[in-house]
């Protein structure tokens, strides 16, 4: 078999190039990224638009740009090693990795720990279920920008948007400046699943109409799409008869959605966690399974690349503390659960020594909510607690609960959105 | 004497701030709402010439890959960037280029260079 | 330019491509002609996958036996063909007495017609094996002899064996027209050209009645039949299912199954709506709802959220009640495969050989001295082992490229399947031949790529790449755009 890698990373995105970077800044002596794609960057390569890196690199960057800065840190030095063109096809408890490439064949390649870095895709008409044809022209708009933007081809000329994602939402910006008609976003939420800015800068500027509580409910078309029809939805987000009306397009592009990819994960045998579909991790963003880690949207889907940059370098580092055996072994656990209106929260468990630790908790609420306050408590007791102006599903929140308070703790952390003014 | 109040959202970073700008006579008097001074400076601007980063791809020849993502060097006049986006649309650069070269220098002569958005290397 | 044949056989779905492969055993000069851009694109792609045992027609028909006949032959050309067959075995189940009285019924009938081994088994049993199913059913027939397959695999399998043989098949060429003189046919006109034949085989599927009145026999129609279905992520819920589970049969339909497939997944359908267009395969909110609901009372735990497509097909449903098979009596050379139903895939080998049967004694037609059984090999990265992975890729390192993340196929496979005999031209025909775009993502993440490596295989511009039918193109060149819009 070869080398024993101190770190194996299955996956060359931002996750993936920044847990690379961590893990050698903490002292892994032998790291290899293995990446599926001809070049490392991810899906970065192909969100060409800017607004990434304002927390990580103090700068507004593109998608390219960021990715480049990423690979630039990683790329001349020799204890990291990437592989392109290469697929994983299993990763083991043993902490072995099998993988196949054009250029060295099947391999079988031994870490000490593994980091999972894998990402997410994206959500098609089939989980949808949209009814109508099956006619060309309906892609995820992830494919489409995939085509646009680093392959020189367009998906169509007259383009509808299901889902206000932010995908969606750049692309209809994107598909404009191209020369094509966006006839409109349609939204099933009656509220955007975006970021604003990306509304006013997106869909504002030129003029292109969100329906909000609104959804497709046919696609027309037997070879090319020739039409949609959209309808507006009830509070179940059922079509109300006689809402509908029909739209004139060639094209659907579909932003509905991502689901962190975790069919290793699966196969592996990890705890996953039935909402944000990633696995469960500590702090440290560690697994169920011991020395294997997994950081960035395979664990859960993040809204910016810095804050998946952020938790990847956690992961790196200390999957190069526990290669190196240097990691102190933890006191006790506490899980950390999901009270009031919060829908998930990233670590889901706490393995804490007795000096304590400071952690930042990522959450993501259940509905749009404005001026609350977010309160964790442990046995009843107050820990922390933050007011926030606003709170919408689709911008995750990141709270820093720091060391001190977490010296001591003996029970369940709850964190929970305090409604009562 | 004409009053008025204006609601707009920050698009400065992901934050998106609401902001509320009161104008006199079209002239922005004050801003309220924005959590840091780019935002008071977005909504003067937004106001007045109004301004955005256009991000596009160029063809590039003998290149790894066969499109060049390009970025403008700052922020352009809003009302130019459909035109500027149809003028990218005709570029074709050359690899080898380093992220940050300048792909079309002033663009349209509006003052603004457009830059590589990453390396590309030569096929 | 005009083409000669001894027989010409419309339409190149399984019904189609099993007659061909067959016909192509003699010494006979045969041309397959389609429509559409691929084989196995009409009802082919999207029915139930499932080979019946054989105890739902009733005996005497040609139903009843074909399918028994067809379910016996696929036994034995599994292995020659490398058809992708699972032998699960398939359950109806009943769960109060009337139903448990139907099983008697069918087990009767199955009997009659020649089923082996046909069981009835308690609810207990019943359970045993499928332990998903609901706690209302208190019975089953159990027919051990049933399967489930890959569908257009099975087209596509024959199709080769066919063309490896001699055989020719036409795509994107459309029968306009079938010419007769005296009552006896002479020609099949189409849009690639006229074919002078001495036969004409029609397995025209929901199109078969219009083909034979082309030629001059009206003596059937076809009431085409839409069924949906919709297909669930193999990782959803492994093992929900292990074979075929039917509910009780009604009068006009075998119900809405539910079924595992040959790679893992689970799908449930179809329901049974009688259209007029006979192209409309389109999904409906109503008919997902109706499939969605028959199969929660077979299986409660639909795992909703993993749907991963829907889709669906028409039946090609016959005025005679039953199929129309052999010599038309109206029109001198015309053979009909026709009204091709349910269990028309199951019945695709047998039916081949009926008609082959008869078209042999017409034309005297010997044996071909240099005939070859089963089909070029196609080899799988998923499916070696660690040694012939590794020789796989040292002999073609597009074997070590994969392309569809989701089913692990790679660039070598895609490259094969669009090489090979009769080969996939367009991006369903890949999605057929190797399964690529056929996982949880779609075609997300691979479909962009297959379209590349389409293109540049077929040495044609992504522009005009192909998702299914003729003029389902998928991209654009942006330079079109900008002549055009900008």
């Amino acid at each position: 078999m070869g080398e024993i890698y101190d770190v194996i990373i299955v996956g060359g995105g931002p996750a993936g190039l920044a847990a690379a970077y961590s893990a050698w800044q903490n002292g892994a002596g032998s790291i290899l990224v293995l990446e599926r794609d001809r070049e490392p960057g991810g899906i970065l390569q192909q969100c060409i638009h800017n607004g990434f890196g304002l927390h990580h690199f103090k700068e507004e960057l593109t998608g390219p740009g960021y990715a480049q800065r990423c690979y630039d840190l990683v790329k001349d030095k020799p204890e990291i090693s990437i592989m392109v063109d290469t697929m994983v096809l299993a990763v083991r408890p043993d902490k072995t990795v099998c993988a196949v490439s054009p250029e060295r064949g099947r391999m079988e390649l031994q870490g000490k720990t593994i980091v999972l870095t894998m990402g997410c895709r994206e959500r098609t008409r089939g989980a949808i279920r949209i009814p109508g044809e099956r006619p060309a022209g309906v892609y995820t708009a992830g494919a489409a920008q995939r085509m646009v933007n680093m392959e020189g081809y367009l998906p169509g000329h007259k383009i509808v948007i299901l889902g206000s994602g932010d995908i969606g939402l750049i692309m209809a910006r994107r598909m404009t400046l191209e020369g094509c008609k966006v006839q409109g976003v349609f939204e099933i939420c009656p509220f955007s699943n975006g970021l604003t800015r990306n509304l006013v800068q997106c869909l504002d500027d030129y003029g292109i109409p969100l329906y909000l509580s609104h959804t497709i409910t046919q696609i027309q078309g037997k070879e090319r799409v020739t039409g949609i029809t959209a309808a507006r939805v009830d509070e179940h987000m059922c079509p109300v008869p006689g809402t509908d009306f029909a739209v004139d397009c060639d094209t659907v592009l579909l932003s509905v959605g991502l689901i962190p990819e975790n069919e290793l994960s699966r196969s592996l045998g990890i705890e996953l966690h039935p909402l944000t579909n990633g696995p469960v991790v500590d702090q440290h963003r560690a697994t169920s399974l011991p020395g294997i880690f997994a950081a960035g949207n395979v664990v859960h889907v993040h809204d910016l690349v810095d804050f998946v940059s952020d938790e990847a370098a956690i992961a790196g580092k200390y999957a190069a503390l526990t290669a190196a055996g240097k990691l102190a072994a933890a006191e006790r656990t506490l899980p950390v659960v999901t009270g009031n209106a919060v829908r998930t929260c990233v670590p889901q468990r706490l393995r804490l020594t007795d000096e304590g630790e400071s952690v930042r908790l990522f959450m993501r609420v259940t509905k749009p909510i404005r001026r609350v306050k977010l309160v964790i408590r442990s046995g009843g007791n107050l820990i922390l607690s933050k007011n926030l102006l606003a709170a919408k599903p689709s911008e995750m929140i990141a709270v820093d609960l720091p060391a001190g308070k977490t010296v001591g703790l003996q029970d369940d952390l709850v964190v929970a959105i305090d409604e009562e003014e | 004497m004409k009053s008025e109040k204006r609601t707009l959202h920050c698009i400065c970073c992901p934050l998106g701030c609401e902001i509320t700008a009161s104008l006199e006579d079209g002239q922005v008097v004050a801003v309220c709402g924005n959590s840091c001074p780019r935002g008071e400076k977005y909504a003067r601007e937004e106001l007045t010439a109004p301004q955005r980063m256009l991000t596009m791809t160029v063809r590039i020849l003998q290149g790894k890959l066969p499109l060049l993502p390009v970025v403008s060097a700052r922020a352009l006049p809003k009302e130019r960037i459909s035109d500027c986006a149809r003028a990218l649309r005709r570029i074709t650069a050359k690899a080898p280029v380093r992220a940050g070269d300048v792909i079309v220098p002033d663009l349209l002569g509006l003052g603004v260079d457009i830059l590589a958005s990453r390396d590309m290397d030569h096929i | 330019m005009d083409r000669e044949a001894d027989v010409v056989v419309i339409g190149g779905g399984i019904t189609g491509t099993a007659i061909l492969a067959e016909l192509a055993r003699y010494d006979l000069h045969c041309v397959l002609v389609e429509k559409e851009p691929d084989i196995a694109a009409g009802t082919t792609k999207a029915n139930s996958a499932v080979l019946h045992a054989g105890f739902d027609a009733p005996q005497g028909s040609m139903k009843a036996r074909m399918n028994v006949a067809g379910n016996r032959l696929y036994h034995e050309l599994q292995e020659q063909l490398d058809l992708d067959i699972q032998w699960t075995g398939s359950l109806v189940v009943a769960t109060d007495a009337a139903e448990e009285a139907v099983l008697h019924e069918l087990l009767a009938r199955g009997q009659a017609n020649g089923v082996p081994d046909l069981a009835i088994w308690d609810g207990k049993k019943v359970h045993e094996q499928e332990p998903n199913l609901s706690l209302q059913i208190r019975a089953a027939l159990w027919a051990p002899t049933a399967g489930i397959c890959w569908p257009f695999g099975l087209a596509i399998a024959f199709a080769e064996n066919a063309v490896q043989n001699g055989a020719e098949i036409l795509r994107e060429c459309e029968v306009t027209g079938i010419r007769t003189e005296a009552g006896k046919i002479t020609a099949v006109e189409t849009t690639a050209g006229l074919i002078r034949t001495r036969w004409v085989v029609n397995a025209g599927g929901v199109e078969a009645d219009r083909v034979s009145q082309w030629a001059g026999d009206v003596s059937f129609s076809i009431q085409p039949r839409k069924g949906e279905y919709v297909l669930f992520d193999k990782t959803a819920q492994p093992d929900l299912v292990k074979g075929v589970i039917f509910p009780t049969p009604s009068r006009t339909s075998k119900g809405i199954l539910v079924c595992a497939t040959t790679h893992g997944n689970v799908f449930v359908g179809p329901n049974a709506q009688n259209i007029e267009d006979r192209e409309d395969t389109a999904v409906t909110a109503a008919g997902m709802a109706e499939i969605l609901s028959g199969a929660r009372k077979l299986v409660p735990k639909i795992p909703m959220g993993a749907a991963i497509t829907e889709f669906a097909g028409i039946r090609a449903v016959s005025s005679t009640g039953d199929f129309v098979l052999g010599f038309s009596k109206n029109v001198d050379g015309l053979v009909q495969a026709a009204g091709i139903q349910s269990p028309g895939l199951t019945s695709a080998p047998a039916i081949a050989r009926y008609i082959a049967g008869l078209l042999v004694k017409a034309s005297k037609a010997a044996l071909r001295a240099d005939y070859q059984a089963g089909r070029p090999a196609h080899p799988t990265l998923r499916t070696l082992t660690p040694d012939g992975q590794e020789k796989l890729i040292a002999g073609d390192s597009r074997y070590g490229r994969v392309i569809c993340r989701c089913e692990t196929i790679t660039e070598g496979e895609i490259v094969d399947a669009i090489h090979r005999p009769c080969g996939a031209r367009t991006v369903d025909g890949v999605k057929r031949r190797t399964r690529a775009g056929m996982g949880r993502c779609q075609g997300g993440f691979c479909g962009p790529r297959i379209v590349q490596i389409l293109a540049r295989e077929l040495k044609i511009p992504v522009s005009s790449v192909r998702k299914e039918t003729r003029a389902s193109y998928m991209y654009y060149d942006k330079d079109e755009m900008s002549g055009g819009n900008a």
